[in-house]
Formats: structure tokens, C-alpha cells, sequence
């Protein structure tokens, strides 16, 4: 039987020899051709320094900027000259002290007097805690450690963990001990620093704290649906202003996360990415007609429009904008022509190619009819190819969403200006969270929404390209 | 019959007139919306934008201008100029065809991973088309710039977040050729009892393969321009010296750049027209 097959194989092999010579040869160029790619990614590798990805991650540098997107931290910080002056600043910073007179916000309950008046107890959320007294850092309770620690000033006034010679260096894990200071960190969320002249003691907590209404907000006391609430009240939170335009204008004015400047650079990008677009569908439909050569006679016109879009597309969006950067300053105008003149090059390009991809009878049966040249067009063409460019265009308002993104960025302002600000900062990383997933929000909503719009439009969500 | 007829005439021309109106009156509604939108993106526009919109019009040849003249000052002296660039250029371009690659690679993984015909449990394919729409919808720029600010400067931010990017875009376009492909020769290979790596390999690669090709060439060109924008916010390459130029103002190097890059996208934007039709036969 297999013989008999082998035999059969082998006749075939001899009446058609180019077909199987043919395949050999296309496998051969295949081959060769993974073997350039995989020789390229080897020459890739070193050359990008991919290899040294484990050298330059900073594993400390991503945790701490992990955990600083999705918690927050109150520092908690004691003079040792002055035992009974102890600050607790949310986030360390001066204006969101608690406890403050004039802010009239209460301690939080994390924080209390010990039992004996002696000590301050700053109780983390292991429950582990830390007890500052006049002279040592009780550092006590803290799961996973057997023993407690007691850190003090020695005579030079310099901090030392107290009997940690008898220690082995199991017990020391989370230590970090140098001349001028002692670190306790066991984990990421709890942080104590003794230092010659103070205590300062960081306290994380998941969650981004203060969204809705900032530490300084008349609104803060309450959580967001007890505010809404609040609005439909008669009595005035703020004797100045009606509880609704108290609500709106506390979220706005968040100096924590920015709502409103934040909101505005979005629509910025937004109004960018949209009336960019439509500029270029505006410019290249009647210059797509133009260019096509069932529709225009004339060879240099079409030959010198064909080049126009080449030129527009080829001069990336990158230089239209720093062009229209030095022309119209920073805003959105400079988004808007940037994105308009690349995607007048790119549609252009793509309607004129489907104009000359129009069947032609229809021109012809409108044609017969005694219709004008502009007719013929207008009902011979157009109906043919309006799903096409609208399918095109709205194709184009996602990507170019991220285009503006970009082009904010590098200077046009909007949310990409927004993001290289709170990323410089460099620890206002909830922010850069934030807005991270506001960009990513916004832009999956503009693919789902041109999606949408071609599937009421033209009957499908895919690209139509002829 | 007779009479049947002109009523049944009198009908259609009813709901032809009815379907007429409802299309003038929705065609109608779309412009006014398009209308809308233009003028209040126009006013919006007006607010924020720093500089006025009619001296940006007038102050719009200035600049292009100045970089010409700079350039026809330098005389012939200016062509060593525009090679000196060209090492920064292929720093660029290797940015954008490593990273290209490997998307491609993940991209295909990936598409194997969502794709209908090829794997039976819904959750799976659920859970990579969501995770091919977040790693696509993320501006490159973004994942660029985290990365810069945790690992320093060099290239690797740019070849990672454009990896990342390249990998969601193309394992969409994958999935749908996927999906699209022929079943026949996936069924015939099930009744010589093949296995599933061995249906993918004969059945739906070779199908598929020109296709995908195509697509891995103009997301090579689009990658192009990407790396040179992360080249100016720091991700080396021709984009980040282009950004130093315009911030030292010098003019001609600043021409000569865009004139690298210019050319190097037209090329870029024939070759891959030109390979694609090789490869599955039309230009799209």
C-alpha cells in the first residue's frame, strides 16, 4: 500500500517538477528570511542595550511609584527638642496639616495620648505601632516580629537601635541603620525614621484620599454621596453659596486631583482630535476628486495632487506641529492644523483611491440620462463612496485621539501637557494614575463611539476600503 | 388588477416620499450636529489657545521661512551636515524595527489566543481582546514616559512602550484574519487526525501569513514616526536631536533633520506599498 502511494508520489513529482521545485525554492527564501530577522533581533538586542533592562530597572524606584498611585500617606513627624509639638501632615505637605487651629480639622483616630500621658501612639494599620516618648521611639506589636525595639539619642546625639549587638540579623530585617540615621520599614506601608534632631514616621494607606473634595474643602467632612445628598438641602453648608454650586465648584477647584484643569485639557485633546479631523475630511474630499482620474481629466493636476499628499503625509505630525507651535503658540489650534494637514494627506490618498475604484455603470446610467458632468458625479459617485469616507474619517478620530494626546505633549497643551507636569513632579504620582486612565478611558470611548457611529451610519463597524 | 395597480403605484410613491423626508430630516440633524461641534470646538478653541488664530495665520510662513534662509546661507557647506545626522537616524529606525518585531511576535500570540475559530473557551478570548484593547488604547507616549521616569534615559522606553503598543493594534488586525480565514482546511486536517499546533501550522498560517506580513509592514512605517516622536520627549534617536536643534535654534541642522526624516517616511511609505503588493496582490 505505502509502496504503491510512493510509486503515485513519485509520478507526480516527475510530471509536474516545477510545482514541487517552486515550493522548495519559496520554503528556502522563507527560511532565509527568518534567519535575517532572528540574525536582526540578536544585533537588536545588544545594540538597544535590552540586555541590561535588569541593570537599569530600579525595582525600589517602580515599587515607590506603584504604591504611590493607588495610596496615600500621612506623616507624622516629632522635634526631639520639643516633645509635645508633633505635626501630622497629610502627604507631608504644609497646608494639609491636621489639627491645625485655623483649619479646625481633628485628629485622626490613629493617633492618641498613651494611657499614662507619657506617650504619643501612632498605630499603623497592621496594627503595629509606634510610641514616641521624650527620649526613645518604641517601635511594639508589629506582626512578624517577636520582640519589641527601642531606638534612642546616644551621648553625641545620634540615633541607635538599643541592644542591637545581642541581635542577629534575622531580627534586623526592615533595619536600616547608618551613622545619622535608623530606618524601620517592614513593609511598604509603614516607614519610621529617627534622625538626630527629629522622628518623622510615614503612614500608607490604600486608596486616593481627598478626590472628591481636597483637605481644605468645607465638603470634606463627607463622603461624596452624602454631599450629593447635602445639595438637595435647604441648609447652607457655606453661608455664601447654595449647597449645589458649593458641591460643583469643590470638585472643580480640588487642589489635590484638578478635576476641572484636568477636565478642560481633556476636551482641549478632545476638540483637537475632533475638528482635526474634520478639517481633513473637509480639505480632501473635493481634493480627492481632483486627484482621481476618472474624475479629472488633466494628468499634471493629478499627478501634482498625488504628490501634495504624499508631502503632507510625509512631513509627520511631529514637524506640522513644531511648524504650527512657533505660528500659533501653545493651544489647541496648533493640534488642530497638525492633525488636519497629515490626515488631509492620508484621506486625501485614500478617497481618491476609492473614487477610482468606483464601479462605473452607474456614472454611465446617470450619464445617459442627460445629465451634467457635476451630476454624474453627484449620483454617480458620490452615493458610492459617502460609506467609505465616513467609515475612513471616523476610523481616523480614534487614532488621532492619541495623536493629540501626543502633540500635547510636546508643548500644544491639553492632557498630555497635564501628564508631563504631574509626572515631573515626581510624587504626585496618584495624579499621573489619574489621568492615565482618564486618557485610556476617553480613548477606548472614541473607538466604541466611531464604532458605533458606522455601524448606524453605513451597517458595519469594519473598515471599508473599497 | 387594473385598478390594484395605480394604488399600489400611489403606495410606493407614499413611502418613498415618507423614506425621502426621514432621510433630508436625519442628514439634516447630522449636519447641525457637525455644525455644533465645529463651533463650540471653535470656541473652545479660542478660549485656551494662547496666541490669537489671525496672528497665527500671519506669523504661519515665519518660521518655515527663517529654516530656509538659514539653510541657503550655509551654501554648499550643508550637505555634510545633513549626513552628519544620518547615525541619529538609523538609532531611530532601529528603535522602530526591533520593536516592531517583537510586537509582532506578541501581536501573533496573542491573536492565536482571541481568535474564535482556533481556541474554544470564551474566557480566554474575552480577556485578550480586553487586554489587546488596553495595551492599543494607551498613547505610546504615556507608556514611553513612565518608563523614562523609572529607568532613566536611554532608548529601552521607546522600544518598550512601542512594542507594548504595536502588539494590542496588530493582535486586533490578526484576530480578524483570523477569524476571516477559511475553515475548510482546518476541518481537513482534523480528518487526518492532525494535531492543534499542526492545524495552525498548515491550515490557518499559510493562509494567513501574506496578510499578516502586509500589516507588520505598515505598522513598521507607522512605528517610524513614533520612535521619532519619543525620541523628543528623551528617547534618543533623530526626534530627541531635533528637539535640542529647535531649543538651540539652529536653523539649518533643524531643516536638515526634517529633511532626513521626511525623506526616510516617503521612502518608507513607497516600500511598504511597493511589498505589500508583492505580498497579497492590493494595495490596501
Amino acid at each position: 500500500m505505502s509502496s504503491s502511494l510512493t510509486i503515485e508520489r513519485d509520478n507526480i513529482r516527475k510530471l509536474f517538477p516545477d510545482t514541487f521545485n517552486q515550493a522548495r525554492k519559496g520554503r528556502r527564501k522563507g527560511q532565509i528570511f527568518f534567519f535575517l530577522i532572528l540574525l536582526y533581533l540578536i544585533v537588536g538586542f545588544f545594540t538597544l542595550d535590552v540586555v541590561n533592562i535588569p541593570k537599569k530597572w530600579k525595582p525600589q524606584n517602580a515599587a515607590m511609584f506603584a504604591l504611590d498611585t493607588y495610596a496615600h500617606k500621612d506623616h507624622v513627624t516629632m522635634k526631639w527638642e520639643n516633645h509635645d509639638d508633633i505635626k501630622i501632615a497629610f502627604e507631608g505637605n504644609y497646608r494639609s496639616v491636621y489639627g491645625k487651629d485655623n483649619l479646625d480639622k481633628s485628629i485622626p483616630d490613629w493617633f492618641y495620648k498613651k494611657s499614662d500621658n507619657v506617650g504619643y501612639v501612632v498605630e499603623f494599620n497592621n496594627k503595629g505601632k509606634a510610641i514616641l516618648y521624650k527620649d526613645r521611639v518604641e517601635i511594639v506589636n508589629f506582626p512578624k516580629y517577636e520582640r519589641d525595639f527601642t531606638i534612642k539619642l546616644n551621648t553625641n546625639g545620634k540615633p541607635y537601635l538599643v541592644g542591637s549587638e545581642d541581635l542577629v540579623i534575622e531580627d534586623l530585617k526592615g533595619f536600616r541603620i547608618t551613622e545619622n540615621r535608623v530606618e524601620f520599614r517592614p513593609t511598604l506601608y509603614e516607614r519610621i525614621q529617627v534622625y538626630p534632631k527629629k522622628v518623622e514616621i510615614h503612614r500608607y494607606s490604600i486608596g486616593w484620599k481627598y478626590f472628591w473634595f481636597d483637605f481644605s474643602s468645607p465638603l470634606e467632612p463627607y463622603s461624596f454621596f452624602e454631599a450629593l445628598g447635602l445639595t438637595f438641602s435647604k441648609d447652607r453648608v457655606v453661608p455664601e453659596m447654595s449647597n449645589l454650586k458649593l458641591f460643583l465648584t469643590e470638585i472643580k477647584d480640588n487642589d489635590a486631583f484638578m478635576h476641572g484643569r484636568v477636565w478642560w485639557a481633556m476636551l482641549e485633546t478632545i476638540v483637537m482630535a475632533v475638528l482635526g479631523t474634520m478639517f481633513a475630511t473637509v480639505m480632501a474630499l473635493p481634493l480627492s476628486f481632483l486627484a482621481a482620474y476618472n474624475v479629472t481629466p488633466i494628468k499634471a493636476l493629478r499627478f501634482t495632487l498625488r504628490r501634495l499628499f504624499d508631502t503632507l503625509r510625509g512631513i509627520d505630525f511631529l514637524i506640522w506641529s513644531l511648524i504650527f507651535l512657533r505660528a500659533f503658540g501653545p493651544g489647541p489650534f496648533t493640534g488642530i492644523f497638525a492633525i488636519g494637514f497629515t490626515d488631509t494627506g492620508t484621506l486625501g490618498k485614500l478617497y481618491s483611491e476609492a473614487i477610482e475604484n468606483t464601479e462605473k455603470k452607474q456614472q454611465e446610467g446617470v450619464q445617459s440620462t442627460g445629465a451634467s458632468k457635476f451630476l454624474q458625479h453627484r449620483f454617480g459617485i458620490i452615493p458610492q463612496i459617502l460609506p467609505i469616507f465616513v467609515s475612513q474619517s471616523l476610523y481616523y478620530l480614534e487614532s488621532n485621539t492619541r495623536g493629540a494626546v501626543i502633540i500635547g505633549a510636546m508643548g500644544a497643551g491639553g492632557i498630555g501637557l497635564q501628564f508631563l507636569g504631574a509626572l515631573g513632579t515626581g510624587n504626585d504620582f496618584e495624579n499621573v494614575a489619574y489621568m492615565a486612565i482618564l486618557v485610556l478611558a476617553v480613548v477606548i470611548f472614541m473607538d466604541r463611539l466611531s464604532a458605533w457611529l458606522r455601524r448606524i451610519l453605513i451597517g458595519s463597524d469594519q473598515l471599508i476600503v473599497r | 388588477m387594473s385598478k390594484a395597480l395605480p394604488a399600489n403605484l400611489e403606495q410606493i410613491e407614499v413611502n418613498l416620499k415618507k423614506l425621502t423626508n426621514q432621510r433630508t430630516r436625519s442628514s439634516l440633524l447630522g449636519i447641525a450636529i457637525l455644525i455644533l461641534v465645529f463651533f463650540g470646538g471653535t470656541l473652545i478653541s479660542l478660549e485656551a489657545n494662547a496666541g490669537s488664530f489671525g496672528r497665527g495665520i500671519a506669523n504661519f510662513f515665519n518660521y518655515p521661512r527663517d529654516l530656509f534662509v538659514d539653510t541657503f546661507e550655509m551654501g554648499w557647506k550643508y550637505w555634510p551636515r545633513v549626513i552628519k545626522y544620518i547615525p541619529e537616524l538609523i538609532i531611530t529606525l532601529n528603535i522602530a524595527l526591533f520593536s516592531t518585531s517583537i510586537g509582532f511576535v506578541l501581536a501573533v500570540i496573542f491573536a492565536i489566543f482571541s481568535s474564535r475559530n482556533l481556541i474554544r473557551n470564551k474566557r480566554v478570548i474575552q480577556f485578550t481582546k480586553f487586554f489587546m484593547d488596553v495595551t492599543r488604547s494607551f498613547p505610546t507616549l504615556i507608556i514611553a514616559m513612565v518608563f523614562l521616569y523609572l529607568m532613566g534615559k536611554s532608548s529601552l522606553p521607546a522600544v518598550i512602550a512601542i512594542t507594548i503598543h504595536t502588539a494590542g493594534a496588530l493582535g486586533k488586525l490578526f484576530t480578524e484574519a483570523i477569524e476571516n480565514c477559511d475553515g475548510k482546511p482546518i476541518e481537513g486536517l482534523s480528518s487526518v487526525g492532525a494535531t492543534w499546533t499542526q492545524k495552525i501550522r498548515f491550515s490557518v498560517l499559510p493562509q494567513v501569513l501574506p496578510l499578516f506580513l502586509s500589516y507588520g509592514i505598515l505598522r513598521l512605517e507607522i512605528n517610524v514616526r513614533e520612535s521619532t516622536i519619543l525620541g523628543f520627549v528623551g528617547a534618543g534617536g533623530i526626534g530627541e536631536m531635533l528637539a535640542a536643534l529647535i531649543q538651540w535654534n539652529y536653523g539649518a541642522d533643524v531643516l536638515a533633520c526634517m529633511f532626513l526624516l521626511v525623506g526616510t517616511i516617503i521612502a518608507l511609505d513607497y516600500l511598504s506599498a511597493y511589498w505589500r503588493h508583492k505580498l497579497i496582490g492590493v494595495n490596501q
